[in-house]
């Protein structure tokens, strides 16, 4: 019989070791070494290092033409276009997207159709394709008329007139984005409890007011966090604007490459290093705004990142003190 | 003129609240069994029955939030949620519902404040989304209210930073914000910690002694005992027997009664 060499150990020393116990007093609990975690940390650390590395060093990246090309004027032409569209497209996706949620809700079974069947054809259709569409939308309708189907028009719009490139940009990206946001904002009403509708129409607040001040609010607080996930998306979906000749920022510095070859890559590193800023920009609002919208809903707010580095700066002082002391 | 004279009480004061043979039913399951139930001004009415009886659809019906199969239902001499029209009765739009709600309280079971907004709006929000008042004389009327429920010192608090017994509290305050004609009360202390149902009551009978008219669905038998104008006991979506709290609780005439009350006393 091999019994495991711990076990004996153990029950030979257990007692022993118990005897000689000093009577317990009140005091800090010895925190777990933990070996594996820094083993880990090691590990990652030399991988960041390496690409680091990689980065500063490999002649390959040019990181001097990336600087020369970061702050251009026709990058940066190309980045107000792109901040253009993504704005737009974000609030007209929006407002689109709760009509389409509304009607969805409402007890209208038309209305439920038809937004079901919006937001199974534009979820299903590649945003490329719509916006190609979009382009050549001229073409398949010379003019746009608002009448009686078959009948008479009202008013008539010159097709080539109205569609700038920009227009068709942003339209396309609003109708793609509003299906999504539809689902998102839905979502974010169903979150909210029976009981908000319930205690808003036993008070009789008037329906309007209802949805504003009460159900909505409320919803934000679930819309917040998906709907920015979308934007994120949209932002980067913008990129595709190129393709009905609108230069955003990919397409300026896909123009600029086509003159410059030698400078594909800075410039590539330039759209990543702008996309990131702007990732991180809208990841900042988010903070703030769910920030806001989590009034009421806990018990406290979380704190802002200056405040959290308030407190760890008093934190960490009253611990030299108190090191101090000792 | 002449042909009143005979029963004019009915017509001079109409009762608060005039529940008429009201039929409900989910599919196959009948909830509400023909309800007469006549409230007169300033009673306080207390609702007794098992779970699954009916009696807090009852008070849903009496607010319209749920409409009755047949039957109708009228609150100070208002038809409720329809109109008459040469002797048929006509749904009304949501709007005029939303309207004659406004007039009825309605303290829930789980309070269903609202979390966003602060105790003084939550309040304050119906006096002015209804166009009764402005937005200062709402917040005094709030601040005022809030002070008789014993909550002057939480106006700026939000619902989940308040205990159970307080949350119940703002929410009967927001009820009042309206000047109600007759509050319905859905088993208020139901969700409650035991030691904080009596706050709640406390101010419930203030309300009772006040002279408004209160309808109270609830399991604290002793609180009917001491507030009730008249205890209705309901089961099987009917009325099984009504009367002076003495009558009622201390000599049921009915089997159904007797033990539904040695169940719960």
């Amino acid at each position: 019989m091999t019994e495991p060499p711990g076990t004996t150990v153990s029950l030979a020393d257990a007692p022993s070791a118990d005897a000689p116990s000093k009577p317990l007093t009140a005091q800090r609990v010895q925190p777990l070494r933990r070996p594996g975690r820094w083993i880990v940390t090691l590990v990652v650390l030399v991988l960041v290092a390496q690409f680091i590395h990689g980065l500063a060093t490999n002649p390959f990246y040019q990181w001097s033409r990336f600087g020369y090309w970061f702050l251009r004027p026709t990058i940066l032409d190309g980045l107000v276009i792109t901040l253009e569209v993504a704005a737009l497209s974000a609030v007209l996706g929006l407002l689109g997207g709760i009509l389409l949620a509304l009607a969805r809700l409402s007890k209208s079974p038309v209305l439920r159709a038809a937004s079901w069947t919006y937001v199974w054809a534009l979820r299903s259709i590649p945003l490329i394709v719509v916006l190609i569409f979009l382009y050549n939308f001229s073409a398949l309708y010379q003019t746009l008329s608002i009448g009686v189907p078959f009948g008479p028009a009202f008013f008539s719009f010159d097709e080539s007139k109205l569609a700038t490139d920009m227009a068709v940009a942003v339209l396309g990206l609003s109708l793609n984005e509003a299906a999504y946001a539809a689902e998102v904002v839905r979502g974010g009403i169903l979150s909210v409890d029976q009981g908000q509708h319930e205690a808003a129409s036993a008070l009789g607040l008037p329906k309007g007011y209802q949805f504003r001040k009460i159900v909505f609010p409320q919803a934000l607080r679930s819309i917040t966090p998906n709907y920015v996930n979308q934007l994120i998306g949209l932002i980067k979906s913008t990129s595709l604007v190129f393709y009905v000749s609108l230069l955003d920022l990919f397409g300026s510095a896909q123009t600029m490459g086509s003159t410059y070859p030698g400078d594909i890559v800075p410039l590539l590193l330039v759209v990543t290093v702008w996309y990131l800023i702007l990732t991180s920009v809208v990841s900042v609002i988010q903070f703030y705004v769910e920030r806001h919208y989590a009034r009421g809903a806990t018990r406290s707010l979380p704190p802002t990142p200056i405040q959290k580095l308030r407190t760890g700066v008093t934190d960490l002082r009253a611990r030299i003190r108190r090191e101090a002391a000792v | 003129m002449s042909t009143h004279t005979i029963e004019p009480l009915a017509e001079i004061t109409p009762a608060a609240v005039e529940v008429h043979d009201v039929h409900k039913w989910y599919g196959a399951h009948r909830v509400l069994d023909g309800v007469d139930l006549t409230v007169r001004p300033g009673e306080v009415t207390v609702i007794l029955g098992p779970s699954g009886s009916g009696k807090s659809t009852l008070l849903r019906v009496i607010n319209h939030l749920e409409k009755p199969e047949i039957g109708y239902v009228s609150v100070n001499g208002e038809l409720i949620g329809v109109k008459q029209q040469g002797g048929r009765l006509k749904e009304l739009s949501e709007r005029a519902i939303l309207a004659q709600r406004s007039r009825i309280g309605f303290v829930f079971q789980n309070f269903n404040l609202f979390p966003h907004l602060t105790v003084l709006d939550n309040v304050a929000a119906a006096p002015v989304a209804t166009g009764r008042l402005g937005k200062p004389e709402a917040l005094e009327l709030a601040r005022e209210l809030l002070g008789r429920v014993g909550l002057a010192e939480k106006t700026g608090a939000y619902p989940r930073q308040l205990s159970g017994g307080q949350q119940q509290r703002v929410a009967i305050a927001r009820a009042l914000a309206l000047r109600p004609g007759v509050i319905l009360f859905d088993e208020p202390t139901s969700a409650l910690d035991p030691e904080l149902v009596g706050e709640v009551l406390a101010v419930i009978k203030d309300l009772a002694t006040s002279g408004t008219t209160l309808v109270i669905v609830t399991h604290e038998i002793g609180f009917a005992r001491e507030v009730a104008d008249r205890v209705v006991f309901i089961d099987g979506g009917k009325i099984v027997e009504q009367g002076p709290p003495h009558e009622v609780l201390d000599k049921p005439q009915h089997e159904r009664t007797r033990d539904f009350l040695s169940k719960v006393l």
